[in-house]
């Protein structure tokens, strides 16, 4: 393995990060097929040998757990229990992997191929490994990525593969198995496929969370699976899904196993592979057919240049550890651990607390790309000026400026120390060309239609205005989407610099309520562990403060001189987000009917969004985002301010206008934020 | 082992037939030692006569320190050594192990802790009286004792025995010469009557009472509260020891509560009898002592424990005496009295005399042991023991680790045969089975009744155990791993004298959580041991040693090498608490057969709930309201 550190990051403010190193390297130098048909011996867990897909199938199918409610299923609805065993065993046989190291070792080979056609290196913290080795011999391991790509879960998996570590078994969502022939393909590699809904399915439930649990008990691989869910479109984090969490949580709980390791997993593009296929998908744009011009866009795709991958392993993280204090493991020592029971309420805020730490480990690994910091930049520029684009110079000067205090900050930041800081700009530019127009040395957002810009005053012939704007929020959301990469530094700052701004006065009490109540009114948005208020807000002040921008005292909260720059950065940043949803808000009161469904929701508001952009009433595009609608809207309900009423077929909307109203104009600042604002609501 | 003796062969009828007799002759000539009078009114004038001689056959004798360690396990006599060839070696001549040497133990002791020949840590020689504070004296108290003729007594030594019990902090501050609050006084009531009288007066010039047994606790209950202001009088029950009657009618014996378990068993022998109680401390330990912690012995699934031994029971409180009117064998009248007894720990008052039931002597005892090829599979057959209820008087399975502790104290073989047979199993066993050596586990067993059923029931039990993939391994192996319950104690104190120290604890646990348990325990040994920075791979291991319908009793060994730390006790206390807290997580009990004392006393209230508590508590203030029995055990 070639050990040469690609670079270091060392700040001595920071905690210290691990070096990198690049396995695409000696995949240049040396044979792929060599590699891809290697000695493949990984260690195991307690020497444990891992077991055949067969084997555990049956054992699932012997499980306690499973005879439980296979027998009340049969008394619940009057199946003879061998009814209902063959649906289990149907079930989980669309169900289970069938991990086959021939399959692996061709992924290995073709992959190789292709990440070194896409990427210049693929960069990988070999302390974590040595860390997620020892942990895998110890413990039952889970780990935990961070989903952007498809390519996500290949991709540790080939890394796995390289590091000659156990190969995971992969939860994976139905949709691909949808894809017949990569589905079994996938299914050789690893992974298991779940239905992505199956709420009140208890048989299917049952079989899912014991064919996990089987697998991590027994140690026989790691367990993998997305946090998130999904793929965040927007390079957010989402909020973590707590089903799967539950389930591997659930051995240490029982005393099943003495403990379980989870290991986030920091995977960091430097450019997305699905970059506009996101914002299209966020506009509501319907996709492209799948088909022969399809794949041509994907050899297109494939001649392309997407810099580098960050992959971070970071520091197992002991469930038994996460627990201690928090949970009173006896609660389970008063009936059979195979009788499913109503998990208790410390419990549940447990795993939910737990799966918030987790996911913040996964945003502070991520290594981010100068890029990242020219695109918040460029973004707030189009905002403040559409056309004219930012100079070159002015670029760099505000880039170095945003790089120390984003370090400051705590970003894992990799910014090339041994180069100019133009050139780092400039090569991060041309990296993503099709995002940015430079012309006469001045930089700006590419949303004029590249062929042939529409000269003023001169009427649309083919393209309506609507397409228009929706071709500029394609390349404005593609923008958005690596600015939202840095959003896990900036939030708290920003959500206090909103705050401040919005206060009525710089008592810190005042600022506080305001800062709370932002902060409440976007827990949906963004990665805010529940309960953390007070924490979360000395953190903004400590930040703030550290920097220089702010003066906290016991009483008051002031800006200091030389701090307007950096809370007017910051407020900018979360604008786009507060004006979002107060148009939510204002859809809500103004347009919502009786008879709104759920369904219908995020295209009625994109209608009225797409209108007030069209009216000029609106500066930011990026709120046709979908993401930001459905949060919204589920921060409201959650707030209730609207209520969702079961309707004969779909669930409707019911707005409390008063209340929405009151938010939408606290939002905007118009309303003082107090406690008894929201009480009395 | 106090009935090895009748594990002999084809002699047993003429032997059973000499018991008879001697029973016979028991009755009619009145008993051979003075001391076992058959009435207890007698036991007035046999006080005042404090001649040495009629305490000849006691094996406890007033002054514990003529016999026994004052800083260790056991009989002075008796020790483990390294002698000068570096072979470990037991001392004295009461055990079978006494005077062999054990060669394997040294390598496997430096092994297994990392412990060196070259670093000692002897203990203090010699307790200093300078050391013990002076007694807080209640004048008007002693006074009146006096005049009662009960021998009592202020020195220094005689205190500090009584002040401790056997938990690893309580030896290892004697070691070093440390000796905290301590008894003020001794008495040695000579019989239930003068329980009575030191009870009375007690509470007349309020004393508070620690009553004192076998002094075999691991459960601190013996330590006194340091908060404790008014005179401390420890009630010594160490000389009311006689068997007051025995009932072949009904199978019964009347015992005044002070006798241990050994003269027990061997004044019941002499008369063709056993209890069949046998708990590992039982050279030392006595049966007020077992009433009071609800003891288990080894033997239980033939014999009961001591619930299920005891008849009627007769206890001193503050408040009077509590005894049932009848002898019933069982009795359907509100709660259990009994059970208010039994596990009160001297809280309440001290126990005086037994009713218990006996057995008629097996006529044939035999050992077995099988091999499991791991832990699961032992364990798996033990449950299914379980279910068919075909348990023989003791099985127990010791893991790996245990196993491989068992073969170190294996006495140097005498012939060349032996050992070449002793590899020759072992090839069997490891190379021609496919054992693995470092996974394997062994199970004991020990049979009892008469000779016919004893050899059907060997077979029942080895059939199952060969489902389990057991492999029938000899009765030496058997035998050898009940010794080890009685040396074990006398090991720690070598282990002591090499910078290890450890201790055991125990739980019961259902079934279904047993393999859950011992792995976890286990590991959250070794993990605690390795935060709190000691040096050394501690030793984790455990055995189970009771079956039951529902569930078992687990045992777990610990010991680690302390070197480098600076306050090993309190490590140690650490990662024993957080044991226990892990054995609770898991499902397991505070206290299968120890008690609660002082030690577990933090884990009560959730161990039986808030209105348990408060049953408890009101019973405490209602039969002892001024706390007399103030040893602050259990609540």
């Amino acid at each position: 393995m070639a050990s040469i550190a690609v670079y270091s990051h060392r700040d001595p403010m920071l905690k210290k990060r691990d070096d990198f190193e690049d396995i695409l390297e000696e995949r240049r130098n040396s044979s792929d097929l060599r590699y891809a048909l290697r000695c493949y011996a990984p260690v195991l867990y307690k020497g444990v040998a891992p077991c055949k897909s067969g084997m555990l199938k049956s054992m699932v199918l012997q499980s306690d757990q499973l005879h439980y409610v296979i027998n009340q299923l049969s008394k619940e609805t009057g199946r003879t229990t061998a009814d209902v065993q063959v649906q289990a065993s149907a079930i989980l046989e669309e169900m289970a992997h069938c991990l086959q190291l021939s399959t692996v070792r061709f992924f290995a080979f073709t992959l190789c191929k292709v990440f070194k056609t896409l990427f210049r290196s693929i960069c990988v913290n070999e302390e974590g490994i040595q860390r997620l080795q020892q942990a895998i011999q110890e413990h039952p391991v889970v780990l935990l990525p961070s989903h952007r790509s498809y390519m996500d879960f290949l991709l540790m998996s080939y890394i796995l593969f390289t590091y000659d570590l156990s190969l995971p078994v992969i939860a994976a969502g139905m949709d691909f198995m949808g894809m017949k022939f990569i589905g079994e393909m996938l299914r050789m590699s690893g992974a298991f496929f779940i239905r992505r809904s199956f709420g009140g399915d208890k048989l299917y439930w049952t079989l899912f969370s014991e064919y996990v649990k089987t697998m991590l008990k027994n140690g026989y691989a790691p367990v993998e699976f997305f946090l998130e869910g999904t793929r965040s479109r927007t390079s957010k984090s989402l909020t973590p899904k707590l089903g799967l969490l539950n389930i591997v949580m659930d051995p240490f709980l029982k005393g099943e196993v003495f403990d379980v390791h989870v290991v986030p997993v920091s995977i960091s593009y430097e450019r997305i592979l699905e970059e506009t296929l996101y914002a299209r998908e966020l506009l509501g744009i319907p996709k492209p057919k799948e088909s022969t011009s399809g794949l041509f866009k994907a050899r297109k795709v494939l001649s392309e240049d997407y810099g580098s991958i960050h992959v971070y392993f970071g520091q197992p993280v002991s469930v038994r550890s996460l627990s201690e204090g928090k949970v009173n493991r006896c609660q389970f020592n008063q009936q059979p651990r195979h009788i499913p029971r109503r998990t208790g309420e410390d419990i549940n805020s447990f795993v939910n607390d737990s799966a918030y730490r987790l996911v913040r480990a996964q945003e502070e690994n991520m290594v981010l790309a100068p890029w990242v910091l020219l695109a918040s930049l460029l973004l707030q520029n189009h905002h403040q000026n559409q056309t004219q684009g930012m100079a070159v110079d002015e670029l760099t000067a505000q880039a170095v400026w945003l790089r120390d205090v984003s370090r400051q900050y705590g970003a894992f930041l990799h910014w090339p120390e041994h180069i100019p800081p133009s050139e780092v700009v400039s090569s991060s530019l041309s990296l993503h060309r099709g995002l940015v127009r430079i012309c006469e040395g001045r930089v700006q957002l590419a949303v004029e239609p590249a062929g042939a810009p529409a000269g003023p005053g001169e009427p649309h012939s083919s393209v309506t205005q609507e397409e228009e704007l929706l071709s500029r929020a394609v390349t404005v959301l593609s923008c958005a989407s690596y600015r939202n990469q840095a959003l896990h530094i900036f939030v708290r700052p920003a959500l206090l610099a909103s705050a401040i701004h919005t206060a009525s006065s710089c008592q810190k009490q005042e600022v506080f309520n305001s800062f709370s109540f932002l902060r409440n009114m976007f827990s949906n948005e963004f990665i805010l562990c529940p309960g953390a208020t007070v924490q979360d807000f000395e953190e903004a002040c400590y930040l703030l403060g550290k920097t220089g921008a702010l003066q906290v005292t016991q009483q008051e909260v002031l800006v200091t001189e030389g701090g307007h720059r950096t809370l007017a950065f910051l407020s900018n940043m979360l604008d786009p987000f507060l004006q979002g949803y107060q148009v939510v808000c204002r859809f809500l009161c103004e347009e919502v009917t009786e008879t709104l469904t759920e369904k219908l929701f995020i295209p009625a508001v994109r209608k009225f969004i797409i209108k007030h952009l069209l009216e000029g009433r609106l500066r930011y595009t990026e709120v046709l985002s979908s993401d930001l609608q459905k949060n919204s809207l589920a921060a409201l309900l959650r707030i209730g301010a609207v209520r969702k009423v079961q309707g004969v077929e779909q669930a409707t909307l019911k707005v409390n206008r008063v209340m929405v109203n009151s938010l939408e104009d606290t939002l905007g600042g118009k309303l003082p934020t107090q406690k008894a604002v929201v009480a009395r609501l | 082992m106090a009935s090895n003796s009748s594990g002999g062969g084809s002699s047993d009828r003429q032997r059973i037939a000499q018991q008879r007799l001697r029973i016979i002759a028991g009755h009619l000539q009145g008993r051979v030692d003075g001391d076992s009078t058959i009435l207890a009114a007698e036991c007035k004038a046999q006080g005042s006569q404090t001649d040495v001689s009629s305490e000849e056959k006691k094996t406890v004798p007033r002054r514990r320190q003529e016999i026994m360690k004052w800083n260790g396990w056991g009989y002075s006599d008796t020790k483990f050594l390294f002698n000068k060839k570096g072979q470990a070696e037991f001392t004295g001549k009461r055990y079978r192990l006494s005077g062999m040497i054990m060669p394997a133990l040294k390598e496997w002791f430096e092994g297994t802790f990392g412990a060196s020949m070259q670093h000692k840590s002897l203990a203090t020689p010699v307790l200093t009286s300078s050391a013990v504070q002076p007694p807080i004296l209640n004048e008007a108290f002693e006074e009146e004792l006096k005049s009662t003729g009960i021998p009592s007594s202020h020195d220094a030594e005689d205190r500090v025995y009584r002040a401790h019990g056997h938990c690893l902090n309580e030896i290892f501050a004697l070691r070093e010469g440390k000796v905290g609050r301590v008894p003020d006084m001794v008495v040695w009531p000579n019989c239930h009557k003068d329980v009575v009288e030191i009870v009375e007066l007690a509470c007349k010039h309020d004393v508070c009472l620690i009553p004192y047994g076998g002094g075999t606790s691991v459960s601190s209950a013996l330590e006194c509260p340091p908060e404790e202001t008014r005179s401390i009088v420890s009630v010594d029950t160490s000389q009311m020891n006689r068997i007051l009657w025995i009932d072949e009618k009904n199978l019964t014996a009347r015992v005044e509560a002070g006798i241990v378990g050994q003269d027990l068993e061997r004044l019941l022998n002499e008369s063709g009898y056993c209890t069949g109680h046998e708990p590992d401390s039982m050279e030392f330990s006595s049966l007020g002592g077992w009433v009071a912690t609800r003891a288990s012995g080894m033997k239980k699934n033939i014999y009961g424990n001591i619930e299920d031994l005891v008849i009627h029971v007769k206890m001193v409180t503050p408040q009077g005496v509590i005894e049932k009117s009848c002898q019933g064998p069982r009795m359907s009248t509100g709660p259990d009295i009994h059970h208010f007894i039994m596990g009160s720990e001297g809280t309440l008052g001290v126990v005086t005399e037994v009713t218990m039931k006996i057995r008629p002597m097996p006529e044939y005892q035999k050992y077995g042991s099988v091999v499991f090829p791991n832990f699961e599979q032992g364990v798996a057959c033990l449950r299914e023991v379980a279910k068919q209820r075909c348990a023989p008087a003791s099985i127990r399975l010791m893991d790996n680790e245990q196993f491989k502790f068992g073969h170190a104290l294996k006495p140097q073989v005498s012939s060349l045969f032996t050992s070449f047979l002793d590899g020759l199993k072992k090839f069997y066993i490891t190379k021609f089975k496919g054992f693995d050596p470092d996974r394997l586990c062994v199970a004991t067993l020990l049979f009892e009744g008469d000779r016919e059923k004893v050899l059907q029931h060997e077979k029942q039990v080895y059939d199952i155990a060969a489902k389990f993939g057991g492999l029938a391994a000899g009765e030496d192996n058997g035998q050898r791993g009940y010794m080890l319950t009685f040396v074990i104690a006398y090991l720690r104190d070598l282990g002591m004298d090499y910078y290890v120290i450890g201790e055991s604890f125990e739980t019961s646990v259902p079934w279904d959580r047993v393999l859950d348990i011992c792995r976890n325990v286990k590991a959250r040994i070794t993990h605690e041991c390795k935060g709190k920075g000691v040096q050394f791979q501690p030793l984790s291991t455990c055995r189970v040693t009771q079956t039951y319908d529902a569930g078992a009793c687990v045992y777990f060994y610990f010991a680690f090498n302390y070197r480098g730390l600076s306050d090993p006790v309190h490590v140690y206390e650490q990662v024993e608490r957080a044991a226990r807290e892990e054995i609770l997580a898991n499902g397991g009990s505070l206290s299968h057969h120890h008690g609660v004392g002082k030690l577990r006393k933090e884990w009560m209230r959730e161990t039986i709930s808030n209105v348990g508590m408060g049953m408890l508590k009101s019973v405490k203030d209602y039969v002892d309201p001024k706390n007399i029995f103030g040893n602050r055990n259990l609540l």
